[in-house]
């Protein structure tokens, strides 16, 4: 047998065999063996910048996800979000990794220790100011049905932000945004056919999941207003301007409400970005205090 | 252990590892092994993942490494590929009929990619899957999602087992 007795073994002894391995303890880093030059014309701190926005929004609606761990309504639909969510992480990880690549670190490496890959010093040692995602992403999920509610106005924002990123200029974030948009269809899909059974289902779902509606729209607000780094790179062909996406968003989301008996709210005037320049809710430091208290309680702990 | 004649072969070496999660698969049936070539002394390994968020990709580049050191080559470089995507068209052949044996369902033909926005897909899942077990055509879909991010649950409405599907991506 040319392979080991358990998938351990192996690990361990990539690991000097000093039984100091577990998932998420010293694996090479994402982007091992990618070329990560950055074309010319593109300015690395942008690039970096927009790849902040880009994780972020992943990382953080992934770690919302997660919290509908053990309290999912049934067994399947906590695998889901669990799955989702863990594709979430993936393209968070290879965001922030590229954000790494090209130095955008933020105070992120003051904190951390040097011994872990960037991904996880920007993941776990920046303060909510640092973080670029939206308010849609950090909102808390509320119920079941709020939760698909948000689930698909997020996966369908990014899905057509990332059908147009397979032609970036930046090869990485290329091939980041093919390989995701694969997975983001599956979660827009799975989110529009919740939001259709519970919006033509009971009274009881109808009625929540218009409310789902209700406390969701809001957020739309601030999505489509380009910030100034996006406006540069969507002019150098790096990124997506986000008011591009709009009509294709308002175009998803009126065919799914209108299929699920839903009222769609007014669509809300087009706000000044937040989230993106680090105004954010208090909601998202309670997350962050979850999501890297352990971290940063023991920055180089191996176990 | 003694190297053998094949595993003076870097590529033969490297096409004996199997997959973490799908043990009955090797990553070359999985279509996850790229390319295995040496540069300069060096055995480069390319690698890609299957979803973006993998969690077996360590435990596949260790066991590849491992399994190339203990066939003797010292210096071992893996490598990740990122484009083009995966695609469970990948999957060989062979590994699908592995697959079908150790009681999963292979995938169907992936969706074909498209230039320009994606099509909402607001009906049930129109995608179909043999009863690895008993063979019949007449299966359900559970969940769209299963025990790892590349397997859907079904269950056969002739014999009654549920069975993974890999699903189509």
């Amino acid at each position: 047998m040319a392979h080991e007795e358990t998938v351990y073994d192996a690990l361990d002894h990539a690991h000097g065999g000093e039984g100091q391995w577990a998932f998420g303890t010293g694996f090479d880093e994402p982007l091992a063996g990618v070329d990560t030059t950055v074309p010319a014309g593109i300015d690395p701190a942008d690039l970096g910048a927009y790849c902040l926005m880009l994780g972020d929004d992943a990382l953080v609606l992934g770690q919302r996800l997660t919290e509908w761990m053990t309290a999912a309504p049934e067994l399947e639909e906590e695998v889901a979000f669990g799955n989702i969510a863990l594709d979430l992480l993936g393209q968070a990880r290879l965001l922030l990794a590229r954000a790494g690549s090209v130095g955008v670190l933020g105070r992120s490496r003051d904190l951390a220790t040097a011994s872990i890959p960037d991904e996880d010093a920007l993941a776990y040692f920046r303060d909510a100011d640092e973080f670029r995602n939206t308010g849609l992403a950090e909102a808390p999920g509320g119920d079941f049905g709020q939760t698909m509610v948000r689930l698909l106005v997020a996966s369908t924002v990014r899905l057509a932000a990332f059908a147009r990123l397979r032609d970036s200029r930046d090869p990485v974030v290329a091939a980041i945004a093919a390989k995701g948009v694969n997975e983001l269809t599956y979660h827009r899909d799975h989110a529009a056919r919740w939001v259709l059974r519970l919006g033509d289902g009971t009274p009881g779902s109808h009625r929540r999941a218009q409310a789902g509606v209700d406390a969701v729209w809001p957020l739309l607000a601030d999505l489509f207003t380009a910030t100034d780094v996006e406006q540069r790179l969507a002019a150098a062909g790096v990124a997506v301007d986000p008011a591009d996406v709009r009509d294709e968003v308002r175009s998803v989301l009126t065919q799914v409400l209108g299929q699920a008996t839903l009222t769609m709210p007014d669509w809300p005037a087009d706000a000044a970005p937040a989230g993106r320049l680090g105004e954010h809710s208090a909601e998202l430091t309670d997350l962050l205090a979850t999501l890297q208290g352990l971290a940063r309680q023991h920055p180089a702990a191996t176990w | 252990m003694a190297i053998s004649a094949a595993e003076s072969d870097p590529r033969a070496v490297a096409e004996t590892v199997t997959d973490p999660e799908l043990p009955m698969l090797t990553l070359a049936d999985l279509g996850v092994l790229r390319d295995v070539r040496t540069e300069a002394g060096t055995v480069v390994v390319e690698i890609t993942p299957t979803y973006s968020g993998c969690p077996a990709m360590g435990v596949m580049r260790a066991d590849l490494v491992h399994a190339l050191h203990r066939a003797g080559f010292a210096d071992v470089d893996v490598r990740t590929v990122l484009a083009p995507a995966w695609s469970t068209d990948w999957i060989s052949e062979a590994g699908r009929r592995k697959l079908a044996a150790g009681g999963i369902a292979p995938p169907g033909r992936a969706p074909v990619r498209t230039a320009g926005p994606i099509p909402l897909s607001l009906g049930p899942t129109r995608r179909t899957a043999a009863c690895p077990i008993c063979g019949s055509a007449d299966t359900v879909e559970q969940s769209e999602f299963s025990a790892t991010a590349c397997k859907a649950l079904r269950r056969c409405r002739a014999c009654g087992e549920p069975f993974d599907h890999v699903k189509e991506i």
